[in-house]
């Protein structure tokens, strides 16, 4: 059997590449780093990613200031060092940002609210790039109103920087528990559902048929250990992205190599306890109940 | 093994686990999801699914399923790899990592994002070798291609010069995503070669 050479019409940036994408990181870690080296150590723990960012959230919260994209340069080197995906954040309705950072050859830009918003009416308009974005949420009808602006994937918010997962927990149980009634409902009964969420109706008639969203649902947000990893796992997440949580620890190499292997066997308790030890100090982390709402990341988009 | 349903695993370390399940279960096997060698010993097939190699490798050698897999492919388990799973069959890898392990067993060289990054990424119908019909269409995601092959490898299909798809005995891989499109012609013809193993 041999076959020829053949010249097939490719299409670029369509929905199902940038969404496959997302769907190729499933059961994945994703970490943020800020320099080549934290790249390449997330690279050997097993990341199916990295975040490239100037600081990380817990950094940008003691620092504060207007966070933004990172520097071409830096972002540049992190691409280059590492052989996986690279993901890179732009700033709330910052289409600019986003402009460069699919110029740059990023593989995934994170519309972000760690960042400072640049827009506080309109996000990016995702279905005018070929790189694909991935989004937060709170919600079902934040996730929808994200993916009809053409987002390819989206994750819980939780609380960035802090180092406290309640809120990662409390999106994810309320997007699951969203996406449960609406699956419970007559069709007729979708089109007030739709006008409730906020969200397109073609949408919300989709998701109520999967019984999940159209895209790939991950987490973020205050996940700091391999327990905290397995525990969002099993509510429902289908992939981690962890961002202070392992290089403002005590120990990053190993944290990261648990926190992986927590996330793939996140059924099973014995590789939990098992990984989880001898970690050192985990970051130390603010209560989430202690940030004044001026503080809080989470509200940041709608 | 007439009359009875071929059990077919995926390899369920990290990658896009559901979509093979779903497609195998459509193409008439009985799925199941393979984490450690017990389960493993339990399959009459496997598919190594798409996602990160370099992950999915690792994890093979940490959670002890490398050497059991290797053993296997040399016994003859029928595997079939897309994308991640193509690097996994090959006997070496490009553009990959120095330490990156692989099962092998095809005799080929795989290029490792081959195509170019995500911006590159793209979908296109397809002629492959052995899936009557129309051309299949196909999904390519910093997909791999093979770079050489020995001569026992047959090749099913191409993009330009570079083989996209292959087989060698028991071993399928595309560098393609069968399982995203919904099209499961090409996991019937995996099912198909676990089930003529099975009557041999």
């Amino acid at each position: 059997m041999t076959v020829g050479s053949a010249e097939p019409a490719r299409q670029a940036g369509t929905a199902r590449v940038k969404r496959g994408m997302a769907e190729m990181l499933k059961g994945g870690v994703i970490m943020d780093v800020v320099t080549a080296e934290q790249a390449k150590i997330a690279e050997d723990a097993g990341a199916v990613a990295v975040m490239a960012l100037e600081r990380v959230p817990a950094d940008i919260r003691a620092q504060g200031g207007v966070a933004r994209m990172s520097d071409p340069d830096m972002i540049e080197g992190i691409v280059e060092a590492v052989s996986i995906p690279v993901m890179a954040k732009a700033r709330i309705g910052h289409f600019v940002e986003a402009q460069v950072l699919q110029a740059l050859g990023v593989d995934y830009v994170d519309e972000s609210e760690v960042l400072t918003p640049a827009d506080p009416h309109h996000h990016i308009d995702k279905w005018a790039f070929t790189v694909p974005f991935v989004c937060g949420a709170t919600n079902l009808g934040e996730a929808l109103r994200r993916i009809s602006e053409g987002a390819a994937m989206i994750r819980s918010k939780g609380e960035a920087g802090t180092g406290e997962v309640s809120n990662a927990v409390v999106h994810m149980r309320t997007i699951r528990a969203e996406i449960a009634r609406l699956s419970a409902l007559p069709a007729e009964e979708l089109y007030a559902a739709a006008k409730e969420l906020r969200a397109p109706h073609d949408l919300v008639a989709e998701v109520a048929r999967l019984g999940k969203l159209p895209v790939v649902l991950f987490t973020a947000g205050g996940i700091a250990t391999p327990a905290d990893a397995a525990l969002m796992m099993q509510l429902g997440a289908e992939g981690v992205f962890v961002g202070s949580g392992i290089f403002k620890s005590g120990d990053p190499v190993r944290r990261a190599r648990a926190i992986v292997e927590a996330t793939t066997m996140y059924k099973d308790p014995d590789v939990i306890a098992k990984v989880s030890r001898g970690l050192g100090e985990a970051m130390v982390g603010i209560n989430v109940t202690d940030l004044p709402a001026t503080a809080r990341y989470a509200d940041r988009g709608w | 093994m007439t009359g009875k349903k071929i059990r077919i695993g995926v390899l369920a370390l990290q990658g896009d686990v559901r979509e093979h399940v779903r497609a195998l279960a459509v193409a008439g096997a009985e799925p199941a999801e393979v984490r450690g060698p017990e389960e493993l010993a339990a399959v009459d097939g496997l598919v190594l699914p798409g996602g990160e190699s370099t992950t999915i490798g690792r994890l093979l050698r940490i959670f002890g399923l490398l050497e059991p897999l290797r053993a296997a492919v040399g016994d003859g388990l029928p595997v079939y790899g897309s994308c991640a799973g193509m690097i996994l069959l090959a006997r070496d890898v490009l553009d990959g990592r120095p330490d990156q392990p692989l099962i092998g067993g095809l005799d080929m060289v795989v290029r490792r994002n081959a195509f170019g990054r995500q911006v590159d990424s793209f979908e296109a119908d397809l002629d492959v070798v052995g899936v009557d019909g129309p051309p299949m269409h196909a999904v390519f995601i910093r997909a791999p291609w093979v770079e050489k092959s020995g001569d026992g490898v047959a090749v099913l299909a191409r993009v330009g010069e570079h083989p996209v798809a292959v087989r060698q005995g028991h071993l399928l891989a595309t560098s393609f995503h069968p399982e995203l499109t919904g099209d499961t012609r090409m996991h019937e013809l995996f099912v198909e070669m676990v089930r003529q193993r099975g009557r041999a």
